[in-house]
């Protein structure tokens, strides 16, 4: 066995094009996911009974399902209710960002219920308005709190990415794949790609802890 | 100043406060004791609108606080409230957790807010605390940095619900020196405590409440000397006992 790992530098502009679709994957993921996840969290905390139960049937069904029979269904079915085909990649990012939602509301939710109820009275006491005791008072510490949880979350959505390989987006993954094959030189790309996805997420859970550490409250 | 006039309030079939009237007039200081579970926390935190009740009326200087159009967070703004777990904000330092409620609710300027907080925190013997946050002091300090944060709202009346019950034995008494020397400056003040050292020396009436009733409301002489009532009595006894 002799393994070249020069064909990996010929690849190198593919290679980084893959790497930037999924990052860009990741970042609309969290950022679309977490929108929706906030508005979401917002319903489930509603006294109103219809709301709550509404998001809560949604993020639910949507945490029972697995994440490639979601992707599956959305590029299946987004074409047949828009009437027409649509790009893969946008049917990948619809079923990201509304995969990630529930997940995103069930972080923001335990966020916010993790202050205490006496911070919500004192507030209260000190002549706060309930919306100013939120901003002031609440929603800070929910956001300290939830840091740690919202990082990892981005991490694993990060290697979750990678599922997009199904139906052919070129990801970072897909693209080591494609190479692989038409240059015949599997392990080196293969192991390129865990290389590649082991320092991205070795760096990032680092930063993490490292976070964790310096805000523990 | 406070009054409240025959307040109910259950949850379903449990009732939690059953006909209670009480008055406090300005200056004076009310001591509110009991068996837990009685009701007094709830009667007190009635008194600021923290807690709704079904029946009754509650006035404080003379406005409703149960009536649908009353501006609540306004009338909280003149009533300092300080809690058994002292309820600081754990993200901010101890001067801002005392400055921001005077530059957010009472409109003051960030230097006038800083300067009545790093007075009131000389008053309180931490002035050397103000850039620590709440986490970093002791319960007892934390407990003077919540009365000082409620002062320096220039509070017409205090309320206090048990501030001492979550201290360590050796700290109670710097918090009751704080509350001791507010009575005698004339602050109207309503407490929830069992400190009857406390009530023996600055409170002007105890009421005595079990079971969501008010069972004993008296001047304190009288109900140190002879309480009216065989559970105000048992009560008294077994808390003095020692």
């Amino acid at each position: 066995m002799n393994f070249d790992f020069s064909v990996l530098f010929q690849y190198r502009d593919l290679l980084l094009q893959g790497l930037f679709v999924s990052f860009e994957l990741t970042f609309i993921a969290i950022i679309g996911g977490m929108i929706i996840g906030a508005f979401l969290a917002l319903m489930r905390m509603s006294s109103i009974w219809i709301v709550s139960a509404l998001a809560g049937g949604y993020v639910n069904f949507l945490r029972s399902l697995p994440l490639i029979l979601v992707i599956f269904w959305f590029y299946v079915l987004t074409p047949k209710i828009v009437g027409h085909p649509i790009d893969a990649y946008a049917s990948v990012l619809i079923a990201f960002i509304l995969f990630e939602a529930a997940y995103y509301c069930e972080i923001i939710r335990a966020g916010i219920s993790s202050v205490k109820r006496g911070q919500v009275q004192a507030g209260l006491a000190m002549g706060f308005s309930y919306l100013r005791v939120m901003r002031y008072v609440v929603l800070p510490q929910a956001l300290r709190n939830m840091v740690p949880v919202l990082l990892t979350q981005a991490i694993i959505m990060f290697q979750d990415t990678s599922i997009v390989y199904v139906v052919g987006v070129r990801d970072f993954l897909t693209t080591a794949d494609v190479v692989a094959n038409s240059t015949n030189r599997p392990i080196e790309f293969y192991s390129l790609a865990a290389v590649t996805y082991l320092v991205i997420c070795f760096i990032a859970s680092h930063l993490v802890s490292r976070l964790q550490r310096r805000y523990a409250l | 100043m406070i009054e409240v006039r025959q307040v109910s309030k259950w949850y379903g079939n449990f009732g939690v406060l059953d006909d209670c009237s009480l008055t406090i007039s300005k200056g004076e200081v009310v001591v509110i004791c009991g068996p837990s579970g009685s009701g007094k926390s709830t009667l007190i935190k009635c008194m600021n609108g923290l807690e709704a009740f079904q029946k009754g009326e509650i006035f404080f200087d003379g406005i409703s606080v149960g009536a649908k159009g009353t501006d609540l967070p306004k009338l909280r703004s003149r009533i300092g409230m300080v809690f058994q777990n002292f309820e600081l904000f754990p993200h901010m330092s101890v001067l801002k957790n005392i400055a921001l409620p005077q530059i957010k609710i009472l409109n003051r300027r960030r230097a006038e807010a800083e300067a009545r907080a790093e007075k009131l925190l000389l008053r309180m013997g931490l002035k050397a605390q103000a850039e620590k946050f709440p986490a970093q002091l002791s319960g007892g300090q934390q407990q003077r940095v919540a009365i000082a944060r409620a002062l320096a709202m220039d509070p017409v009346a205090m309320l206090f619900d048990e501030p001492t019950s979550a201290l360590d034995p050796e700290m109670i008494n710097e918090v009751l020196d704080v509350m001791v020397s507010l009575a005698q400056e004339g602050m109207t003040m309503a407490v929830v405590t069992h400190e009857m050292g406390f009530a023996r020396r600055v409170a002007n009436r105890v009421v005595f409440m079990d079971q969501g009733k008010i069972v004993e409301d008296a001047a304190k002489e009288e109900f140190f000397g002879t309480p009216r009532s065989d559970r105000a009595q048992q009560f008294l006894s077994k808390i003095l006992q020692h």
